[in-house]
């Protein structure tokens, strides 16, 4: 379990654990800094429509995700060579740029496989027997939780995400929480599914409409994923 | 500042004043009505900025984005207004972020819409006269200054504002970021605000932010940058 304050450094030592999260591969690069890679999609850039279009769902992944990547391999290799230069100060200027990256990666590589096909087994509640008896438990109904879920997302104030997480801990209660720009879910808890509330994951097709875009999503949120990393089973190290 | 607003709404002056929003300062370009806050006119065509900024994006930007942000405004204010009446501080209190949110989205949109203007009239260029001289002076010259409020901007982490602010205390102009609407305040009067939203681009420049960022140099109203520095 790492804080918020030290991501940086979870990211900067390249724990082996994080490829399993994010299904990259590492390259051993000559300085002995390893690169992160964008993941592939686990479907076709068309496969969540008419929910998210096609459009959109190419350029949040091929350019967003990868600029993440790009950003945080240029920041990780930039931390080596100062900690090869003992230079502290600029050590420490680079710890918002990989926290900010090495977030906006995290975050994409859990959002991708937490969607799944329009019309797949996947996007049907009854992929998620377990999660969906303890949502029941904590909200009442899956429809109360979806509300509160819901508004939750409409209420973040700029660029961020939502997220249902598992709290960490013996009681390991649901919660609906946010996360401001590219943050990622800390402290233990694990995230279940998040979505992307930054505006270029849907403007180009929602525009202002982002009401219709938090309507839209519940029919491509993946249960299955859900319920794997509910019951600790998805094989992915979710938390940080 | 609208002296509607603070006749029929007194109370407001001291929620606003402590929650930092709407100064004096920025309440010059901003449309009351009756103590409500209403969505400024454009001073000129959604098309004008073409090809800077598209027709499209102007639309949207003023007429769906700002009017939510005069609607959150207002409905905070009621609803601040409503708690007042009933003496409940502490919900009138719990209403100071969405004051700061919609209360700094009027502000900061009103503002950047009059440090517009269309490159075949006022737009573009580089400012002359004695805020060119403050530029130099702060900056060395206008080239720097314009590169270091495209780093500024481009280093925004979300959603966010680069400003040209004069310092009214040291007397200098400095550029300084704002997450999302948190306006401008304190000792910084705005002189010229870029917006950093992705709505304010998206849909002509998509992920390519930093060909915006160059291309609204062509339609920066310096006539008014100059016009709110000499007030400052
Ligand atoms: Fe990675
Ligand atoms: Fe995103
Ligand atoms: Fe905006």
């Amino acid at each position: 379990m790492v804080n918020i304050s030290n991501l940086w450094q979870y990211l900067a030592l390249q724990s082996p654990l994080h490829s399993t999260l994010s299904g990259d591969a590492f390259n051993l690069t000559k300085m002995g800094f390893t690169a992160h890679t964008l993941p592939a999609l686990p479907y076709a850039y068309d496969a969540l429509e008419p929910h998210i279009s096609a459009q959109i769902m190419e350029l949040h992944h091929s350019k967003h995700h990868q600029a993440y990547v790009t950003n945080l391999n240029a920041a990780l290799e930039s931390h080596v060579a100062a900690v090869a230069a003992n230079d502290i100060a600029s050590q420490i200027a680079l710890q918002q740029a990989i926290k900010f990256n090495g977030g906006g990666h995290i975050n994409h590589s859990l959002f991708w496989k937490n969607l799944a096909p329009t019309g797949s087994d996947e996007t049907s509640p009854a992929a998620a027997k377990e999660l969906v008896a303890a949502i029941e438990k904590t909200w009442g109904s899956l429809e109360s939780f979806k509300k509160a879920f819901s508004a939750t997302l409409l209420g973040i104030q700029g660029s961020g995400w939502g997220w249902l997480v598992k709290e960490a801990g013996d009681g390991a209660g649901l919660r609906i929480v946010t996360t401001k720009d590219q943050d990622p879910v800390v402290g233990g808890d694990v995230p279940i599914f998040g979505v992307d509330m930054w505006e270029h994951a849907y403007y180009l097709q929602y525009l202002n409409g982002k009401a219709a875009y938090v309507e839209n999503i519940w029919n491509v949120i993946n249960w299955k994923t859900a319920e794997a990393r509910f019951s600790g089973k998805s094989g992915e190290k979710t938390e940080l | 500042m609208s002296s509607t607003l603070l006749r029929t709404a007194p109370v407001l002056r001291g929620a606003l004043r402590a929650s930092g929003v709407l100064k004096p300062a920025a309440m010059a370009s901003m449309s009351f009505v009756r103590g409500k806050a209403t969505l400024p006119d454009l001073p000129y065509d959604y098309g004008a900025l073409e090809p800077h900024i598209s027709g499209k994006i102007m639309e949207l930007h003023h007429k769906k984005h700002h009017q939510t942000y005069v609607n959150g405004l207002n409905s905070a204010l009621e609803t601040i207004e409503e708690a007042k009446s009933k003496g409940d501080f502490t919900k009138a209190a719990s209403i100071a972020p969405l004051l700061n949110f919609h209360g700094g989205g009027h502000i900061n949109h009103s503002l950047f819409w009059e440090n517009l203007a269309p490159a075949s009239r006022d737009g573009g260029g580089e400012p002359d006269g004695a805020l060119k001289k403050a530029i130099d002076s702060d900056f060395g010259s206008f080239d720097t200054f314009r590169k270091q409020m495209n780093t500024a901007l481009a280093a925004i982490q979300g959603s966010g504002w680069a400003w040209l602010v004069k310092d009214k205390s040291a007397g200098t102009l400095g550029l300084v970021t704002r997450a999302n609407q948190d306006p401008v305040a304190g000792p910084y009067v705005p002189l010229m605000g870029i917006d950093a939203w992705e709505h304010a681009y998206y849909l002509q420049y998509e992920n390519r932010k930093a060909e915006y960022f160059d291309a609204i140099w062509n339609v920066i109203n310096w006539k008014t940058v100059a016009a709110r520095f000499e007030k400052s």
